[in-house]
């Protein structure tokens, strides 16, 4: 919506993304959970967190993919018009497959974050999830180093494969300008 | 790219399309917020009796003293980061290879680790461990500057990188020790070039004080909610807290984005999409 025509959809995107930009996540994690409810729309407590995480990282996502479309020079764009291509053949042929190749850095950043993020949203709202049971196991044991350096590790084994290949993704499709 | 060199200048036949659609849009928008309006009404969440409590000062001084420790366990971390994020980045470019090999493991763990998790692991591990000063305000801060630190050093390290090879090379030259080039003459310009990125780093940091609130430290997120048990009104006291939140995170975002545009932060023969690499 950033690159629409369209200026009022230009400024929708914008809003959308400086909202999400301006408060936490947590914040929006409860917002949701208690404002939803209030408007007629009652979810599951892990269905809440996941939409909160979805809409959140929307946000990330289309920044990410904004500067990845900033990366391309003007002179593409233009080229692809001066041969007739219409506003969406001249993203999805010409823009988008160069953007891409700029964006998998931060994009796959972004998802990483995903995951740590997905910690704070399920331990607020009491999902089921690895960080909410380490919780649990924590005060039922008493033996948080143990426990927690478990869960540490655990999360490891869950990022550190994905950092791993988004270098070899930045690596293998990098290209100088 | 900016928009421009995408579309060309309307006609008259796209300029009548566009119009169509934009009151599309904005039907479909109004009668999403105006719905969404009058289903709060309904359940009385625009009442007076929810809204009551913040008519005084003393619940406005509960939040303020909560932004208060936000701006505390923000300012705190923020320092301990830039200090031992700057610590790692040197060390991740130091010439011994065990000192490298440290800041590596250091930088890739701790980037890698849920934030939640090392508040939680300072809070409840580290006085296990004889680290006992640790309350939850020192938990916040722990988390927040192992987790950053680890941020903002592989910020400072692509600021190093940045930099064109000739300023190593004419500082090694005119004799300069490693120790020296680093501090006057790679440093001061890799930490001018990346002050955007830094910027917006301290402003997700401030932001991530809220995590606080899951560990009882009394910051803003956590006020809204002890107000919102008290005066049974979850979502009026969180919304407080939302607006009390949004102009501080706001105007520093605006100054992140004013920092990256203005060209004096930025050596003249730098790359300038030195700051997009991380983003």
């Amino acid at each position: 919506m950033r690159v629409s025509p369209l200026r009022l959809l230009r400024a929708i995107g914008a809003v959308y993304v400086e909202l999400f930009f301006s408060l936490p996540l947590l914040v929006w994690a409860l917002l949701f959970f208690f404002g939803l409810p209030k408007v007629g729309i009652v979810f599951d407590r892990f269905p809440s967190a996941v939409i909160v995480l979805a809409v959140f990282t929307a946000a990330l996502c289309a920044e990410a993919i904004r500067a990845g479309i900033n990366t391309v020079p003007p002179g593409q764009g233009e080229a692809a018009r001066a041969i007739g291509l219409r506003f969406d053949q001249v993203l999805t042929l010409v823009v988008l497959p160069q953007a891409l190749r700029t964006m998998v850095g931060p994009l796959g950043s972004v998802f990483l974050a995903l995951i740590r993020n997905s910690a704070v949203v399920a331990l607020a709202l009491s999902v089921d999830d690895l960080m909410w049971r380490s919780d649990q196991l924590n005060t039922d044991t008493a033996r948080p180093v143990q426990v927690l350096l478990g869960t540490f590790v655990a999360y490891l084994v869950l990022t550190v494969p994905g950092t791993l290949a988004v270098n070899w993704a930045q690596r293998r499709w990098a290209f100088g300008r | 790219m900016s928009i421009a060199s995408f579309i060309d200048a309307p006609g008259p036949r796209a300029r009548r399309r566009q119009r169509i659609l934009t009151v599309v849009v904005v039907v479909a928008l109004a009668l999403v917020l105006v719905g969404g309006y009058r289903r709060l009404d309904a359940r009385g969440q625009f009442d007076a009796r929810r809204w009551e409590v913040f008519e005084q000062w003393s619940v406005w001084r509960f939040y303020l003293y909560g932004l208060g420790n936000t701006l505390k366990a923000a300012a705190v971390s923020a320092v301990g980061a830039l200090v031992l994020g700057l610590g790692f980045a040197l060390g991740r470019t130091a010439p011994n290879r065990a000192v490298r090999a440290v800041a590596v493991l250091y930088v890739e763990t701790f980037r890698a680790a849920p934030l939640i998790l090392l508040m939680f692991f300072a809070r409840f591990a580290l006085p296990k461990v004889g680290i006992t000063f640790v309350d939850s305000f020192w938990a916040v801060v722990i988390g927040l500057v192992a987790y950053n630190s680890a941020v903002l050093a592989e910020i400072f390290r692509a600021g190093i990188e940045a930099l064109p090879r000739g300023q190593f090379e004419a500082a090694r030259s005119i004799g300069l020790r490693h120790g020296q080039m680093m501090a006057h003459v790679i440093v001061p310009q890799a930490v001018r070039a990346m002050v955007p990125a830094l910027v917006a780093q301290l402003v997700v940091l401030l932001k991530d004080t809220s995590f606080g609130a899951l560990l009882n430290y009394e910051e803003l997120l956590r006020k809204g909610q002890i107000t919102g048990e008290f005066a049974k009104n979850p979502l009026q006291a969180l919304f407080v807290a939302a607006a009390l939140y949004a102009p501080v995170i706001f105007v520093l975002n605006r100054l992140a984005r004013r920092l990256e545009r203005r060209p004096a932060a930025r050596p003249v023969n730098l790359p300038a999409e030195g700051g997009a690499v991380l983003a």
